[in-house]
């Protein structure tokens, strides 16, 4: 579904990516791994098209996505910090984006989290004064709302409270069983056991592996995904 | 593409910085217009307002707006939207509100009081100023991605336009006084939009005898029916090329 091919950037001195190819097939949940500033949100970027690679290329659906841009609209994404045009209320954002996608095909609007974060109470609430767990639930709401074949999460869980974790939790797994491509990242590892099926972890640009979750447990030799990949980070 | 424009004119019209720049346009062109009972005199105070504020605000307005939206432009490119059509539609947008705000706040009282070619002339220079430095801003927003940086360069801008570039052309002037310099007049005369802008409406307003021999020029070459639209093609070729410039870089930055 989406294919990197040796994609680098670099930001000024710094090597942003080097080199990474990977391979994201259908009705997998991915996790991106790796310490901060490893390059994992450059290379989600990179998929969206809001950076463009300095060389290599990546495809979607066999498309290269430098000529097309039609195929976002098979993404939802889920931003790390979500920024919103500050005077606009919840209602307003959530309209705009349905009036600004609504020429797609996708009809079936997928209100769902909408309904169990809440938000249909807040909907005359502006931009600006939400909290960053409700700027979260908004954006969380957006990537679901267009029942999108691809499901980008960047730090889906951070600011989020226990029970709204555990609500997008349930949404993401729900989602995967639909047989969707789910991309994680995140730092909370303990979370990601339940959810993912392989991992991609990532260091200072680099890729270092692609590996299917049970591979990992058993050439590390532990039970827990956190544990696994504090052995990797160990033995580096 | 149209959607969006939409979004950007119905977020800067509740704007009350551009309600405020109509409500001072207004009072203005009503004081200028019942101060004289004759109306040409009116038109010319009104013009040296048209050339110093209206790109002015156009260009500072526009590169504080475009920043201040970093969050919709930045929401908008991960959707399925071509970014080309992103940023055409924010120039519609701000182009389209602040022409509006022109043509409230000046063109009606213009349309009232002095409705006549050199009024004509008028409104339709204010228009062109103000679309042609909301493009100017959109090149200078797209230069660098630091908020004060870019109000500093598109300042800079309008005081080149303004103020900075009749001081080289007169330097010119008084370097080269040995040499007919007439017809390189009307070449340098087309690099600046406000300078084309002032000659066309003086060309209307019979004052042209006052610029002298150059004037004569002037007169000759753009109270021609081809030298006022060649004016207005070089007009159009000042939003044309900076719009298309930062629309290409805009396609290749980073966000």
């Amino acid at each position: 579904m989406i294919f990197a091919t040796n994609v680098s950037k670099r930001f000024g001195k710094l090597n942003a990516l080097n080199n990474v190819s990977v391979n994201c097939v259908k009705s997998e949940c991915i996790a991106l791994i790796g310490p901060n500033g490893s390059g994992k949100t450059t290379l989600i970027k990179c998929i969206l098209g809001m950076v463009v690679p300095d060389s290599g290329f990546i495809t979607f659906n066999e498309k290269n996505i430098s000529h097309d841009w039609t195929y976002r609209k098979h993404i939802g994404y889920m931003p790390q910090i979500g920024r919103y045009p500050d005077n606009m209320t919840i209602g307003q954002v959530l309209k705009m984006m349905i009036d600004i996608r609504k020429d797609n095909q996708q009809t079936q609007l997928d209100e769902e989290l909408i309904q169990s974060f809440g938000l249909d109470g807040l909907m005359q609430k502006r931009m600006c004064t939400l909290s960053g767990g409700t700027r979260q639930k908004v954006s969380a709401s957006l990537a679901f709302l267009f029942n999108p074949d691809v499901l980008i999460l960047d730090e889906p869980t951070a600011g989020l409270d226990p029970v709204a974790s555990e609500i997008l939790k349930e949404k993401i797994l729900k989602e995967k069983q639909k047989g969707k491509l789910i991309l994680i990242t995140s730092h909370i590892l303990s979370e990601l056991d339940d959810l993912v099926t392989q991992i991609i972890y990532m260091q200072d640009g680099h890729l270092l592996f692609h590996k299917k979750l049970e591979d990992l447990k058993q050439s590390t030799g532990e039970e827990k995904l956190s544990k696994a990949i504090a052995n990797v980070m160990l033995k580096k | 593409m149209k959607k969006i424009t939409k979004y950007v004119i119905a977020d800067i019209l509740r704007n009350k910085i551009v309600l405020a720049y109509t409500v001072f346009l207004w009072i203005i062109s009503f004081t200028v217009f019942n101060l004289e009972n004759n109306a040409t005199k009116g038109l010319l105070s009104l013009l040296n307002i048209v050339l110093i504020i209206v790109p002015l605000v156009s260009i500072v307005f526009a590169t504080i707006y475009v920043y201040n939206s970093s969050e919709f432009i930045e929401l908008l490119v991960s959707q399925p939207l071509q970014r080309k059509k992103i940023w055409i539609s924010l120039f519609a947008g701000l182009a389209g509100s602040l022409s509006l705000a022109y043509f409230v706040g000046a063109g009606i009282p213009i349309l009232i009081y002095a409705l006549s070619s050199t009024g004509l002339i008028m409104l339709l220079m204010g228009l062109f100023l103000s679309i042609i430095f909301v493009a100017i801003a959109m090149l200078a927003a797209v230069i660098t991605r630091d908020k004060a940086k870019g109000i500093g360069i598109s300042i800079l801008l309008w005081l080149y336009f303004s103020l900075l570039f009749d001081g080289l052309v007169l330097f010119i002037l008084f370097q080269f006084q040995d040499y007919p310099l007439e017809k390189p007049m009307l070449l340098l005369s087309g690099l600046n939009p406000i300078d084309l802008g002032r000659i066309l409406i003086l060309l209307k307003m019979d004052v042209s005898a006052l610029m002298g021999y150059t004037g004569a020029i002037f007169k000759d070459f753009f109270g021609t029916g081809i030298g006022f639209s060649i004016a207005l093609l070089v007009m159009l070729v000042w939003i044309f090329v900076p719009v298309w410039l930062s629309a290409r870089r805009f396609c290749r930055k980073d966000l």
